[in-house]
């Protein structure tokens, strides 16, 4: 056990009128080094709220961010310019996360020199240009300005960027939602590539639970800013146990003959708002299972399987104790 | 034949001064009646160049259709007038968009932009009456409150405003319905809601329909048809079961299957395609797929590969040659 990056009770509200929007309640991760947790959820659950708060881009309302072991949560400014070499982010959009004006290269090249990592111009294009090629981006691209790329090339920037610091942690929001398939998985593989040769350690958000499945070792599921589920990937896809798991996982379409026999489990009704949310489980309004205990109190993530986190009432804790085993889970359902 | 929609050689072309962007380069499709047919490419593949040609709607100063035919019900579309075009467009064959959020007017409430092809088109409806209870009943249709009709598209979410455009596209049954990645905008969940829901319409209204997506999991989903497009050609077309049951196909549809993670796999790599889309302006010699094929010929540098038909299945590749002379 040697976690990177841990979170304790993390909290993100904003102010939304006099009212609170919960983007991020009470959320516990832990992330080992060289691992990749996956975050998945629908636009709006908070999985980017969730990334910055971690990274220190927003402050947290309550709660830690333990980094290395080490509390970041009220570091001063000046330490957590320091922390940025260690952390960086990957952005969801290629077309609006990278200067239009500045050139490839100088792109590239700019967190090495405000960070004071390479303050030599000639050793800096060195470096660069070695990065490029880490990224698969071609040499003669050192030169131009982002509009002459395409999303694909843009992200292999975005990515460069982020290893120029030489960083442990990088947050990938959503690095692959705006690319075609072909070059979805392209960068994927890049990601995973790299992970490999450097040691990296990704949270990986996402909504695509496919995605997620190739890149994470553990996977957490947020609903509303809350964690509703979180196990190894495997396990999840495996044996889902948060009926909002289980929604999303059917809900996906698969590019297969039996996937038309199969009737979609469909959840009616959205998301609904996270501004003073209701006590109890987030999920009862659109859940099929929902009964009276969901909408009482506070439904908390427990440990139901060693390394599975549910929050679901469906779950009783004398059954819990009662099924050490895997069978006696699966008789519940 | 009873094809509702012909589309034979057509070639269209986005022109400026000094460019020519070939989008569609000699299409050959055609559409049944209640028939479901899945267009699908990556981005710039003329997916929707096609889908705005059967409508006449391309960029007015532009794009241009070069040549070919469309065929619709007998009237030859290419060759019709704007005022014959009106009454086909929205009344016959209606199209959704690909983004919901822009493709609402923000002034207008969503029971006034239902209502309007009702009333601009040749309809059943005639009387105020019978018009607003034709808008309840569509509203209802795609499960959306007959009540929340005096509210305005930003009060409405994502999944919501997609409903709203359906609706309009549906307001006066149309024979034919194209839809431009009608989900892509959407979350998984809400994905899953609409796609059933227009699964279930086109059953009970009987249209036929043309569904662009990139997505072969949707296609999977609810096609009867596919044909996969690239670079402006139509490269596989087949049966839903010539494309997943059957495991021969165009090298670059393999790729889109190899690309896709899928949940099911329990693979930790994906196979993606090499390189990237090639540049309308400038595509290349013989096969268009040749420069990213694994599989690619000497031939297949120099010669545009022909159709090979093996029943349903038609595949544009050197590599079937072989089949089809058994």
């Amino acid at each position: 056990m040697n976690p990177l990056i841990e979170t304790k009770g993390l909290k993100k509200y904003f102010d939304v009128c006099g009212c609170k929007l919960h983007a991020v309640d009470q959320v516990d991760l832990t992330i080992e080094k060289g691992k990749t947790l996956g975050v998945v959820g629908e636009s709006g659950c908070g999985k980017t709220t969730l990334g910055r708060t971690i990274l220190g881009l927003t402050p947290a309302t309550s709660g830690q961010v333990l980094y290395a072991g080490r509390d970041i949560t009220n570091c001063t400014p000046r330490e957590l310019k320091a922390l940025r070499s260690e952390m960086q982010i990957i952005f969801q959009d290629p077309y609006s996360s990278i200067n239009p004006r500045h050139r490839i290269g100088n792109i590239i090249g700019e967190p090495m020199r405000v960070n004071g990592i390479e303050k030599n111009a000639k050793r800096r294009k060195e470096k660069v240009l070695k990065l490029m090629a880490q990224v698969g981006l071609e040499k003669s691209l050192y030169d131009k300005y982002p509009h002459e790329l395409d999303g694909g090339r843009r992200q292999r920037i975005g990515v460069a960027r982020a290893l120029s610091v030489e960083p442990k942690f990088i947050v990938c929001d959503e690095p692959v939602s705006a690319l075609d398939v072909s070059i979805q998985a392209q960068i994927l593989n890049l990601l995973m590539d790299l992970q490999e040769e450097r040691g990296l350690t990704y949270l990986f958000i996402t909504h695509d639970l496919s995605v997620v499945k190739h890149i994470s070792d553990e996977i957490a599921v947020m609903y509303l800013g809350k964690c509703v589920e979180r196990a190894s990937s495997e396990r999840l896809f495996e044996h889902p146990m948060h009926p909002y798991t289980k929604a999303l996982l059917s809900a996906i379409p698969i590019p297969n003959a039996e996937a038309r026999t199969i009737k979609t489990e469909v959840i009616k009704g959205e998301l609904v708002s996270p501004i003073d949310p209701k006590p109890g489980c987030r999920f009862a309004a659109r859940c099929p299972h929902a009964g009276a205990l969901c909408t009482q109190g506070e439904v908390s993530l427990r440990e139901l399987e060693p390394g599975h986190f549910v929050s679901c009432t469906l779950y009783t804790e004398s059954e819990v104790l009662g099924a050490s085993g895997i069978f006696g889970m699966s008789a519940m359902i | 034949m009873g094809q509702l929609l012909n589309i034979k050689d057509l070639e269209v072309v986005y022109q400026t001064k000094n460019i020519v962007v070939e989008a569609v380069n000699g299409i050959n499709l055609s559409l049944g009646k209640k028939e479901t047919l899945g267009l699908v490419g990556e981005t710039g593949a003329g997916k929707t160049t096609m889908a705005l040609s059967i409508l006449k709607i391309l960029p007015e100063r532009t794009g241009k259709v070069i040549g070919g035919s469309i065929d619709f019900d007998g009237l030859p579309i290419l060759d019709l007038n704007e005022t014959e075009m009106r009454a086909i467009r929205g009344a016959r064959i209606s199209m959704i968009f690909q983004d919901p959020m822009t493709s609402l007017n923000p002034t207008l409430t969503v029971g006034e932009q239902v209502e309007e092809g009702i009333i601009l088109h040749d309809t059943e409806y005639k009387t105020k009456v019978e018009v607003k209870s034709r808008v309840d009943e569509i509203l209802e249709l795609v499960g959306i409150e007959p009540s929340r009709k005096k509210c305005y598209p930003h009060e409405f979410s994502g999944g919501m405003k997609q409903r709203v455009v359906i609706a309009m596209a549906l307001a006066c049954s149309p024979e034919v319905l194209i839809a431009d990645e009608p989900t892509t905008a959407l979350d998984v969940t809400i994905q899953a809601q609409v796609l059933s829901m227009m699964d279930d319409l086109k059953e009970k209204l009987g249209m036929s329909m043309l569904l662009i997506t990139h997505d072969l999991g949707v296609v999977a989903k609810i096609c009867d048809y596919v044909a996969v497009m690239y670079a402006g050609e139509i490269i596989e077309y087949g049966t839903f079961e010539d494309f997943f049951i059957n495991h021969k196909h165009h090298p670059y549809t393999k790729g889109l299957f190899g690309s896709i993670p899928n949940i099911r796999d329990r693979s930790k790599r994906l196979n993606p395609i090499e390189g990237l889309m090639p540049d309308p302006t400038n595509l290349p010699m013989g096969c268009k797929f040749h420069p990213r094929c694994k599989q690619c010929m000497e031939i297949c540098k120099v010669k545009p590969p022909q159709i090979y038909v093996n029943g349903t299945h038609r595949v544009k590749c050197h590599l079937f040659e072989k089949q089809e002379v058994e």
